[in-house]
């Protein structure tokens, strides 16, 4: 076995990290969920050789992957298992990948939490993911050598099959036994392969959940049925922080198929045999809620307060030189204002959960992104130690932030119901519910004041940022905001940006509307991309600049984004003739360790904006799966089109006015331009590919608006803010 | 109760006539490959086949379901052989998240047979009822032309 360089006892801390918590995971008595096998949900199989919580090899031969992380539409079900399966060097096709219960064994390795998000589900595990592989297949390999009785330096493998120098060979099944019955290899003897000698990291791997995805096989949350279960629905108040004074659920109880009227925290729920009478039943309650101080919170006073404090000096975030002395003595400059409305993430799979309470235990069925925290917050709000509380994880039709949720709303409810029913209840949102439900992309005001000096390059860059603060209204603000209240997650893509900026000033006003808001795929990024890659693009139209050699001039230090954006220029053929009417607009952004380039090619046509293609560039570093991170880029792009386009969420009298799709329009197929994906490995570090993709559109689309009509679009979305 | 025959097996309904079928669907009679979206016919994830034609079915009592062949995502395939529309999914790897995907494969296959070779508009007219927040609509449009061939390939063989 050829080894990088890096032989496991050099990451023997790192090792004994993931396989210690394992055994503790194994111990545990980690429960046996619903198996993909060859795409298809089998019942979970236990025996075999088990030596860590990440996999197990079946004396029947099959390959167990078990996967912690949440599948939510960006391949961790594939991308996951094909790192553990290079090393122990069998065909990720034909592995089986279970899903995971909770456990230590699979806490995120920056906090001790079961977690999905960030973009971080690569990157945080790729190293123990491989280890762990290859220690199970020096497992095997030294079972094989006991039982021919040679070295085990002589044997080798492939694709689940260990053969000796004789040719004498046998399958990892049919050494499970023995393996188990051995005592582990150290973890000394284990090397890793070269990345050279990859079979499937690094080459397009087909999707393992593609069959029961197109089968209606996928159990996501919505469709989990429990013998005797109730289906419930909430009417929830029709403003943010609006108090229930009176019900009336007279007429709701006669509705037929209702069982029962429960008033919690979150609203009045209507308990049903079905959905539909749940449905109908909420209809027909009378209720009387005071909106209190939320009646006069609308979006339209929070911006006229907003744009106020945006013109007076805030929290400093970063600073860079002397801004204001750079700003006084410029000849070239501009006072712009950049606006965001707030966004629902609107996964199309509408907020859900199932639960059961049976004496001090509670067991939820839950399409989540944050299942150490559910459990922690099930468990105070129905008064139990967290250790009673169990959480299965079913495929999520979509998160993008929204089932990483701040306080586990949509489980505790589900909890609440159910332990007064004393029966396995479904919780379900409808759309309207979902939309309305808040915990958006915050609504964000940005001053930002820039000059460029004689050479037409940038000599300031001074951005004020109005917004509620993302990290600091979650778990992770202890962690993450300072002592001052300066969230990271504000500024991330802004105090940071990779242009040479020889006075930077950012500057932060922490808002507190009573409006909940959230990470929001990409959290900071999809606003800071749009202030940043708008300003420079104004920057370069004032130093009359080519917006793409400008940013050329701006990246001169920057080998890895110059890179990226030359690829995404050249791609697009920037600068060469466009069939008439047609322009383009370029974009860059870093985020989640990864950096991706844009080139949107648009048109207006009777008043209508086409975005016809897409040109995009991304390093990420290794791409496990090339395939897959080209459908993150095309999935990215498409979410940050909705937003840019027509996105909004706006609030009235305390409560969000777009509830469904009719109000609350998404990018739809015909819309949907071309996208073609390129990818450009610097060698770098590996970053993430879930958000990165989303940042770059709004500006990228807006600068290519500019191009063709001279004006520059400051607020989103682009549809109301347009003039044509 | 209400007789519906869904994937070609008669199946009885205790419901409401003006329960959607949708909910009949997932509720009672436990099909739940057809999802739930919004409610009112704007995104397209409850598509289902109503005597061949594509209907939203969060939008169609169920008593006017009666009678009419009924047919969702898992009656699609036969047996073990799968409609080409889910052949050329996979070999595209379309879905992502996988919540819209029925939806989206019903209306799919319904284009498939009034149009055996659609171009980009033909695909954008039949399936701008069936939205997809993972954005997987690229491949959409190449898994249509490509089941297309594989379907014509079918049908000369």
């Amino acid at each position: 076995m050829s080894a990088d360089g890096r032989s496991v006892a050099t990451n023997r801390r790192q090792f004994l990290i993931g396989v210690g918590l394992v055994t503790g995971g194994a111990a545990a008595g980690l429960a046996l969920r619903p198996t993909l096998v060859g795409g298809q949900m089998l019942a979970g199989s236990g025996a075999g050789f088990q030596p860590h919580a990440f996999v197990r090899i079946g004396s029947d031969d099959s390959i167990t992957i078990i996967i912690g992380k949440s599948e939510m539409g960006q391949g961790v079900y594939t991308g996951l298992p094909t790192i553990l399966a290079e090393e122990l060097d069998v065909n990720p096709q034909r592995v089986r990948v279970e899903i995971a219960g909770v456990d230590p064994a699979f806490n995120h390795p920056f906090m001790p939490a079961q977690f999905t998000g960030g973009s971080m589900s690569v990157m945080t595990t790729y190293d123990a993911l491989r280890r762990v592989g290859a220690h199970a297949r020096r497992a095997l390999l030294e079972a094989a050598a006991a039982e021919w009785s040679v070295d085990v330096g002589s044997l080798s493998s492939n694709d689940g099959l260990i053969t000796d120098q004789q040719g004498r060979s046998l399958r990892y099944g049919a050494l499970a036994e023995a393996a188990a019955n051995r005592s582990l290899p150290s973890s000394d003897a284990v090397t890793l392969k070269d990345p050279r000698d990859f079979k499937y990291i690094g080459k397009p791997q087909r999707r393992l959940d593609n069959l029961v995805k197109v089968t209606g096989q996928a159990e996501f949350g919505i469709d989990v049925v429990r013998p005797g279960m109730l289906t419930a629905v909430i009417a929830r108040p029709p403003a943010f922080g609006a108090q229930l004074r009176k019900v009336d659920d007279k007429a709701a109880r006669k509705i037929k198929g209702v069982v029962d009227v429960q008033t919690i925290p979150s609203g009045v729920a209507v308990i049903a045999n079905n959905t539909w009478s749940a449905l109908r039943g909420r209809d027909a309650l009378l209720l009387d809620w005071d909106l209190g101080a939320a009646a006069d919170l609308s979006s339209d006073k929070l911006r006229e307060q907003w744009r106020a404090l945006a013109q007076r000096p805030g929290l400093v975030g970063k600073n860079v030189g002397d801004v204001a002395a750079a700003l006084n003595s410029a000849a070239r400059k501009i006072d712009v204002e950049y606006e965001l409305p707030y966004l629902a993430h609107a996964c199309m799979e509408p907020l859900n959960a199932v639960a059961e309470v049976v004496g001090d235990r509670c067991e939820l069925w839950l399409g989540t992104q944050s299942q150490s925290q559910d459990a922690r917050f099930v468990a105070a709000a129905l008064q139990i130690d967290p250790s009673k509380v169990r959480i299965n994880t079913c495929f999520l039709g979509g998160g993008f932030g929204r089932r990483a949720s701040a306080d586990s709303d949509f489980a505790i409810e589900a909890a609440l119901v159910a332990k007064r029913m004393g029966k396995p209840i479904k919780v379900v949102w409808t759309r309207e519910d979902d939309n309305r439900g808040g915990y958006y992309r915050p609504m964000s005001i940005n001053r930002i004041r820039a000059a460029i000096g004689s050479d037409g390059m940038p000599s300031a860059f001074q951005h004020v940022t109005v917004s509620k603060p993302v990290l600091a209204n979650t778990a992770m603000g202890k962690m993450a905001v300072s002592k001052e209240g300066l969230d990271p997650s504000t500024i991330e893509g802004s105090a940071d940006m990779p242009y040479a900026m020889p006075n930077l000033r950012v500057e932060v006003h922490n808002t507190t509307e009573a409006v909940p808001i959230l990470w929001w795929r990409s959290v900071g990024h999809s606003i800071t991309a749009f202030t940043t890659e708008s300003t420079i693009d104004e920057l370069a139209a004032l130093a009359g600049r080519d917006p793409y050699q400008y940013r050329r001039e701006l990246l001169k230090e920057k080998p890895q984004h110059l890179a990226v954006l030359d690829r995404a220029a050249l791609e697009a053929g920037w600068g060469k003739p466009l069939p008439a009417g047609r322009h383009r607009g370029i974009a860059l952004h870093e985020s989640f360790g990864s950096i991706v380039a844009q080139v949107a090619e648009v048109s207006i046509v009777a008043g209508e904006v086409q975005v016809h293609r897409v040109t995009c560039a991304v390093d990420c570093g290794l791409a496990i799966n090339p395939d897959q991170v080209a459908a993150q880029m095309e999935s990215g792009i498409i979410y940050g089109l909705s937003a840019a386009l027509t996105g909004e969420i706006n609030i009235e009298r305390g409560g969000a006015v777009e509830g469904n799709f009719d109000t609350y329009p998404v990018t739809r197929i015909a819309e949907s331009p071309a996208i073609d994906v390129h990818i450009v490995n610097s060698g770098g570090p590996i970053g993430g590919i879930g958000e990165p993709g989303t940042p770059p559109i709004a500006p990228a689309i807006c600068n290519a608006l500019y191009a063709a009509t001279g004006q520059r679009i400051r607020r989103l979305p682009i549809v109301k803010y347009l003039k044509t | 109760m209400i007789s519906l025959k869904v994937n070609g097996v008669q199946r009885e309904v205790e419901a409401e006539a003006d329960m959607p079928l949708l909910w009949a669907l997932r509720d009672v009679l436990q099909l739940t490959g057809t999802k739930y979206g919004c409610g009112i016919a704007q995104c397209g994830a409850c598509t289902v086949h109503l005597n061949g034609q594509p209907v939203r079915s969060c939008s169609i009592p169920v008593a006017a379901a009666a009678g009419a062949e009924i047919t969702t995502i898992e009656g699609l395939a036969k047996g073990d052989e799968l409609h080409p529309v889910q052949k050329a999914w996979i070999e595209l790897d379309v879905v992502q998240c996988g919540y819209c995907q029925s939806g989206q494969i019903m209306s799919a296959v319904a284009l498939l047979e009034t149009n055996d070779n659609p171009t980009d508009g033909d695909i954008d007219n039949a399936m701008n009822g069936n939205i997809c927040r993972c954005g997987t609509y690229p491949r959409i449009r190449a898994a249509i032309k490509r089941a297309a061939q594989i379907k014509r390939g079918d049908a000369a063989a």
